[in-house]
């Protein structure tokens, strides 16, 4: 838990929303969930982080294609993130290798770190979302 | 309830969105604005055709906060406001010109 309260210009609370996606995008319907949620709260002006780790790193690769599936490749909403001023996505380093992916392969810009410095980000957060 | 549109019945949803966006054609948004007794101008359409390049783009509606500051970016401050978006489009900008746009209803808005 953070120590300090952070406020906004009206005296609001800003809580730190940490939401974690670890599943693949589609066969599933949390990963479009979550996105969904993400960019509903975006309205609230809380301190918004999201975490890609396990199958969830998928969710923000390049190239997805549908087609074959029947469902919409929702894949380029996560690039309008940043217009809704979410801009904290972190991704684990393991993840990507035990994959066998790399920064370059993900459509968006994110920082990538070790899953102990994610354990460490978790433990700042008011509250975490896993989906 | 189903709008019709140059001869074809197109289904649109109970709160009035298209159902099937690829079924957009400019005659939806003039239908649409004909029952909403509002004539369309260029300025009307250039910020619905802005929607359907930035759902082309981002697979998403906008919310109204985040389209206003995209049509800022795009086409100037003085569009980029709600004060300006509003005056064209009284239901809510949002709503109201993604509906003309076959868009869904945008995300986060109730």
């Amino acid at each position: 838990m953070s120590e300090e309260e952070r406020t906004d210009d009206e005296g609001g609370v800003i809580k730190k929303f940490m939401y974690v996606n670890r599943r693949a995008p589609y066969g599933t319907v949390y990963a479009l969930e979550s996105l969904e949620v993400v960019l509903i709260g975006a309205a609230f002006d809380q301190d918004v982080s999201m975490v890609f780790i396990d199958d969830g790193v998928f969710e923000i690769k390049k190239g997805q294609d549908t087609a074959e599936i029947g469902m919409k490749n929702f894949s380029p909403t996560y690039r309008a993130l940043e217009m809704y001023d979410v801009e904290k996505l972190y991704v684990s380093q393991e993840s990507l290798a035990e994959r066998g992916l790399t920064e370059d392969d993900l459509l968006v810009d994110v920082e990538v770190m070790p899953d102990s410095r994610i354990a460490d980000l978790m433990d700042e957060q008011d509250v975490i979302f896993t989906f | 309830m189903p709008i019709e549109v140059s001869g074809k019945s197109l289904e649109t949803d109970e709160e009035g969105y298209l159902a099937n966006i690829n079924e957009w054609e400019p005659g939806v948004a003039e239908v649409m604005s004909k029952e909403d007794d509002l004539e369309l101008t260029s300025e009307h359409w250039d910020i619905i055709n802005f929607l359907r390049e930035y759902y082309e783009e981002y697979q998403i509606a906008p919310a109204v906060r985040v389209l206003t500051k995209a049509v800022g970016k795009r086409m100037g401050k003085e569009k980029g406001n709600s004060k300006y978006l509003y005056g064209l489009f009284p239901y809510g900008p949002g709503k109201q010109a993604c509906r003309y746009a076959g868009l869904p209803k945008p995300t986060g808005c109730v």
